[in-house]
């Protein structure tokens, strides 16, 4: 028997009752008396000073209420505090096709709509910059002053044990170039919220957010309103994936012109406007040197990123980092470098996806490996399992590891999928292959540097028995809300359907950082466990008196405290709790948690990467290439993951599929691109998601490590099991037609070209991907092309009709 | 323009709308008729999220106006169960994890309403393909599968 | 959310008040090549393809007919050979028995159209009408906007695809139509004069504006399919994904075979041109669908195939899929 009365079941979520009867409320499911609706008048230019701004015949439009533009919030903000470059809407100058300049409020959405052509906006169009070349190069062009080089928006810097000697010492050095291209989350519900400043001076915004404390913040510092009259709820999301952790304009906007018409207001976008907002997968080029020994042993590792940020910082500070920071924790290397450089250019701002900042790298490193075990003659899975970092150790840069389940989970990606007959047997056009990976259980330092905790919890016990956890978590679909629920009944001993859960409410709960980095489990967990394990201890005090069973005989289940050597000498839940109120008082206990010291460095830049315990895992994809048309079919995908402890092993699969899904959308045909400044795709019929009759079979398989970190030693399951997916993709396409893919997606005509199909030359390729950062010529030629046909026609269309 | 008045059977009641003449079925389900349960993704029927059975017919409820289906049967999630009995499916979802954000779910559980009343006991290709218009971000299909089927057993 | 811009809807009962209504207000007179938010009056079946386009003002009608109510229009009936009323929705059409009996390309390229949802909407005359699609025309006010728009909603615009064609590059991108061409279709077209057939290729011209022959007065009523008592047909589409996406090639073929060889032959291609097309296939005819008579029939495919950069995939994939599709196509037909 399980020594959990609720860990380690598959019970239903406790929120899933809600999903599945439509009574759920996310945020445009909110209506309230005399609710205005939102629209964004959005930039058409993807670099240009705003010469005019004029709203007046928009106001007097028949239905407008208010309308705000930029110059009422000049304020900066931005999620990162150092790196706040980001207005509400755009002020004086905008920096990419789809940046909002104005907010209108009308009546209905229809009117809004129609008064977004009623505002008179004028350009002055700027050079724009759209590659990372240009970026890097053109210190003619500015799209923020501040910039110091170029568009560079971060450059870093790092390195740790003696390279020089790691590559002496190599017998074999392999130098590749790779590039991993953007791509965006696409949740099917688009960013949403509603404003209500009330007859007291308050403001509540109801939001579609993954990170409601950070929201309050921002809202605090453009409204100027003190954060003690602001509450922030976070709605349930409709799937978020990263694209919801970043302060938005609608949201500044509905809080604005709700506190100007003393009026409810919402903002729903609609599906292109989330194209725009994006906050997505940095497109990234990479230069990767690896030095390994005959055996296969690592000498030396230097890495170099060179990311695309769009428009504004986001995250991109972390993301930076995070390029680097990841790439020791799998396997040993004594030597490393990492060189970061982030640039700005006029698209959509980049920010943090599923598996923020390391998703890139580790393709470019698992992909690299996969070379090197081939030219050393070594089998794949068995030389990733020969250079393993150990468990308990600490990295070339300082990290911390904990548990270590990499290698077990490539044993059992290996046992799972048959891989040596695999191996030996796949005629031409089929393939498998292995990618391992890892990811942080929760950013082991804060996004704000202080050192309150990062995450709190309250439990309160009521006289009949039912439990109410508070905690300013986001449940954005990863389940977040159940795992309240279970760890807080795992703790009293009661069952999850006893259990109220209140998150992402400033007011009524206490802060969570948010629901990104994989951190809730682990810190909202912990959190939530030393509450209820305070609880507890006054439920056994009551208990043992009355019982007179000594304290360290009682246990807690199933709505009982009873002596663990009679069970049936117990008290119910409700007898223990009513007496232990007597005791002491109202039933409530605080909670928080801190991630421990000394997980990380104490170098420049050694605040990233750091987190309690890492998660691990391997993935193995098998799949089919359509040798004439060059469609790639991924038939099944293979994912073993240590996850510590699977506090809901259906809930961990899940996160496993779901991110199986998203990495092999990435792998094969997703991709956030652009023609000039504008997105080419903002639509889900362009913007590929996989269907039911594209996904291939998925297959999760669990590895528990116990990690003694971890909430009744649970890891991250949300991101880390994207990582390994889309490496392994590219390794089996590889041994299916001897093509190295060195550059995502993967798409046919990438392979049509490599098989020597694309024209009548027949010139066939080993690899497809870039050779150095370079290829900006055409672009810059394009671009300049498209600026004057534009500017030709612009005069020949006039004013665009209605 | 002003509203007119439409009737519509929606979960086998019968209500009288006013309702601008130029607003879809899903404008007029969340916003006239509060059946906030039907869910929006892209409004330009590239998603599945609007489904609602129209004559148990799988029917996106973003490209269909309330004129034209006239008192034609709608089933909408908030008309799945049956009184205070959950249909199979809906209690199938939960055990099985299919539902993780819960976005997509209305218009997944219609789509696999649609199947299992035409097909009690469908392969998986079947349910594959029933379900091809529902886009999901978050499970990646497989703890759908598993609860639509799991229902068929029901 | 995106919402439709405000109309009036009317909703006749029969193909002649439909045909009637289309005159009174004034659609002979309107002509997309004068720029399409200029047009005053629209037919909607099933909405699937207007509903998303008016709902991005690539036009803005004040007056929608829909032909929902329109008795009888979705009956199929048996005579010498099939009629389909206009109004028979998709999933119908992939799926009557009549249809999946002996018009296999008919049933499979209705049953590829986008997704089970859509089929149960979508109509086959709106599919034979289906817009031409382009990735500059199938965007946003908001994105045309930035962009300046193009020549097919604005004629004093250049086409996006190329700056010097002197046409509208939008793409044929219906499944229905090429299978029916293979198939030797029939179109039954009316307005406020009266009715009349023509071959189902005959409705379609190189043009992405005006991509169709007959009149914004007419109305298509039915399509009339020859008896197929001996053919074997086929459809095979490429698209990104397997449900959802529009064609980016597709090809229809169909052959008539006595014993093992070939009596007559047609092939079709959509979605590599601005209309669908009927390839020669006469060279088939009187051989046993060897392999050198299949790759010949290909190499016509190829040549006929022009798609340009304004899908998704890329102009060499979709071209040669083109090719390998029709060799694949007949050999199954041949190996059935």
């Amino acid at each position: 028997m399980s020594e959990f009365s609720v860990l380690g079941r598959r019970l239903p979520k406790v929120n899933a009752w809600a999903h599945l009867t439509g009574t759920a409320l996310y945020a445009d499911d909110i209506r309230l008396p005399r609710m205005l609706h939102g629209r964004l008048l959005r930039s058409t230019q993807p670099h240009a000073r705003i010469r005019r701004l004029d709203v007046t015949r928009a106001l007097a439009y028949p239905g407008v209420v208010a309308i705000v533009t930029g110059a009422d919030m000049p304020e900066k903000m931005g999620i990162m505090p150092s790196t706040q470059d980001e207005t509400a809407l755009a002020v004086d100058k905008v920096r990419y096709v789809g940046e909002p300049v104005a907010a209108v409020a009308a009546l209905d959405e229809d009117t809004a709509f129609e008064a977004l052509s009623l505002i008179d906006l004028d350009y002055e169009p700027l050079d724009p910059i759209f590659t990372i070349e240009e970026a890097l190069e053109r210190e003619d062009v500015k799209i923020h002053e501040e910039a110091r080089r170029a568009n560079v928006f971060k450059e870093v810097h790092l390195a740790f044990g003696d390279l020089e000697a790691g590559f002496a010492a190599a017998d074999l050095i392999r130098d590749d170039w790779s590039f991993f291209e953007g791509n965006t989350h696409a949740p099917i519900e688009t960013h949403s919220c509603v404003a209500s400043f009330d007859g007291d001076g308050k403001l509540t915004l109801w939001t579609a957010t993954q990170v409601p404390h950070y929201v309050h913040r921002e809202l605090e510092k453009v409204l100027g309103l003190p954060r003690s009259r602001i509450r922030v709820i976070a709605t349930p999301n409709g799937g978020a994936f990263g694209g919801k952790s970043d302060p938005f304009g609608h949201e500044f906007s509905a809080a604005l012109l709700s506190m100007r018409t003393k009026r409810p207001v919402k903002f729903t976008l609609d599906r292109e406007e989330v194209f725009y907002a994006h906050r997505g997968r940095h497109p990234v080029k990479m230069r990767l040197r690896t030095g390994v020994k005959k055996d296969g042993e690592i000498t030396a590792v230097h890495f170099q990123s060179y990311l695309d940020g769009g428009a504004y910082a986001s995250y991109g500070i972390a993301t930076t980092y995070y390029t680097g920071a990841l790439m020791t924790v799998t396997y040993r290397i004594p030597a490393y470098k990492f060189d970061g450089v982030r640039v700005y250019t006029n698209k959509p701002p980049c920010g943090p996806k599923r598996g923020h900042g390391t998703t890139q790298p580790r393709y470019a490193f698992e992909c690299q490996l996969d070379k090197i075990a081939t030219e050393l003659g070594i089998d794949p899975i068995e030389y990733r399992l020969r250079v393993l970092q150990p468990a308990n150790s600490r990295t070339v840069n300082d990290l911390r590891i904990t548990t270590m389940g990499l290698g077990d989970c490539l044993k059992a990606v290996r046992q799972s999928t048959s891989w040596a007959a695999k191996r030996e047997s796949l005629p031409k056009g089929k393939g498998i292959g292995v990618a391992g990976s890892a990811y942080i259980s929760g950013a082991g330092l804060p996004i704000y540097w202080n050192p309150l905790p990062h995450s709190g919890a309250e439990i309160r016990i009521d006289r009949g028995g039912g439990v109410t956890v508070m905690c300013g978590t986001a449940e954005i679909g990863q389940g977040s809300d159940n795992m309240l629920a279970t760890v807080t009944a795992e703790t009293l001993g009661v069952m999850p359907e006893d259990v109220h859960v209140v998150s992402g409410d400033t007011s009524l709960a206490p802060v969570d950082l948010g629901s990104y980095s994989s951190r809730v489990t682990m810190m909202a967990g912990n959190a939530v466990k030393d509450a209820g394990m305070k609880l507890r201890a006054l439920l056994i005090e009551a208990a043992s008196e009355k019982l007179g069973v000594p304290a360290e005989h009682l246990g807690t289940a199933y709505r009982r405290v009873y002596d663990r050597r009679d069970p049936e000498k117990h008290l119910t839940f409700i007898e223990a709790a009513n007496l232990a109120e007597g005791k002491h008082g109202t039933l409530v206990a605080a909670g928080s948690y801190t991630p421990p010291a000394g997980i990380g460095g104490s170098y420049k830049g050694a605040g990233v990467g750091p987190t309690p315990a890492y998660s691990y895992q391997a993935s193995v994809a098998e799949v089919t290439v359509d040798l004439e048309t060059g469609t790639l079919t991924v038939d099944r995908i293979t994912t073993a993951h240590d996850c510590g402890r699977a506090l809901n092993p259906a809930n961990v699969e899940g996160q496993i599929e779901g991110s199986a899904y998203m990495g092999y959308g990435e792998a094969i045909v997703e991709e956030q691109i652009f023609r000039g400044g504008l997105h080419k795709k903002p639509s889900l019929l362009d913007y590929k998601l996989p269907t039911s009759l594209d996904t291939p079979e998925l297959v999760a398989i669990l590895v528990e490590t116990n990690d003694s970190e971890g909430p009744f030693g649970a890891k991250e399951a949300g991101e880390g099991p994207l990582n390994s997916v889309v490496p392994a993709i590219a390794n089996a396409v590889y041994d299916a037609i001897g093509v190295r893919f060195d550059e995502t997606p993967i798409t046919a005509e990438k392979i049509l070209d490599a098989l020597g199909k694309r024209d009548n030359r027949g010139v066939t390729k080993d690899r497809i991907g870039p050779n150095g950062l370079g290829e900006a010529k055409v672009d810059r030629a394009t671009r300049r092309l498209a600026a004057s046909t534009d500017a030709r026609e612009r005069k020949k269309t006039g004013t665009p009709a209605d | 323009m002003t509203k007119s008045l439409t009737t519509l059977r929606v979960n086998g009641e019968t209500h009288t709308v006013a309702a601008e003449p130029h607003h879809t079925l899903l404008e007029v389900l969340r916003e006239e008729l509060g059946l906030t349960g039907t869910k929006h993704g892209c409004e330009l029927g590239e998603c599945g999220a609007c489904t609602v059975l129209v004559d148990g017919k799988q029917v996106l409820s973003c490209l269909v106006l309330p004129q034209q289906i006239g008192l034609s049967d709608v089933t909408t999630v908030e008309g799945l169960a049956t009184g205070p009995q959950l249909h199979p499916l809906q209690t199938a979802f939960a055990e099985e994890g299919a539902a993780q954000c819960g976005y997509c779910t209305p218009g997944m559980l219609l789509s696999a309403k649609a199947l299992l009343d035409a097909h009690p006991h469908p392969s998986r290709q079947q349910i594959a393909e029933a379900i091809s218009g529902n886009l999901c971000r978050c499970t990646g299909y497989t703890s759908i599968y598993e609860a639509i089927e799991k229902a068929s057993r029901a | 959310m995106l919402r439709l811009p405000r109309f009036r809807l009317v909703e006749p009962t029969t193909w002649t008040e439909a045909a009637a209504l289309l005159r009174e207000h004034g659609a002979a007179a309107s002509d997309v090549a004068r720029g399409t938010p200029s047009v005053p009056v629209m037919l909607v079946a099933g909405g699937t393809d207007l509903f998303p386009n008016m709902k991005r003002r690539q036009f803005t009608p004040q007056v929608l007919i829909s032909l929902g109510r329109v008795k009888g229009a979705r009956d199929i009936s048996n005579g010498s050979g099939l009629r389909i009323g206009a109004g028979a929705t998709l999933s119908e059409v992939a799926t009557h028995p009549s249809v999946t009996g002996k018009y296999t390309a008919l049933a499979q390229a209705a049953g590829a159209v986008s997704t089970p949802q859509l089929r149960n909407m979508g109509t086959i005359g709106g599919n034979l009408c289906l817009d031409t699609r382009c990735n500059w025309y199938d965007q946003s006010l908001f994105w045309r906007t930035a962009e300046g728009f193009c020549m097919k909603t604005h004629p004093e615009v250049v086409c996006r695809v190329a700056p010097s064609s002197p046409r509208c590059l939008a793409v044929a991108s219906a499944d229905t139509v090429p299978a029916l061409i293979a198939l030797g279709a029939k179109v039954t077209v009316e307005n406020a004069s009266g009715r009349r057939d023509l071959d189902l290729a005959e409705l379609y011209r190189e043009d992405g504006v005006r991509y169709l022959t007959i009149g914004r007065d007419d109305v298509v009523v039915s399509v009339t399919l020859p008896d197929a008592t001996g053919w074997r047909s086929t459809y095979v589409k490429l698209r990104d994904r397997n449900s959802f996406d529009f064609p980016i090639a597709g090809v229809a073929a169909a052959v008539r075979l006595e014993g093992k060889m070939v009596s007559e032959a047609r092939i079709a291609i959509t979605g590599v041109g601005s209309r669908p097309l009927a390839i020669d296939a006469k060279a088939l005819v009187g051989t046993d669908l060897d392999d050198e008579a299949i790759a010949a029939a290909a190499d016509a495919v190829h040549k006929g195939s022009r798609p340009m950069d304004n899908t998704s995939g890329t102009i060499s994939q979709r071209k040669r899929a083109a090719r390998v599709f029709t060799e694949r196509a007949l050999r199954s037909l041949r190996d059935a």
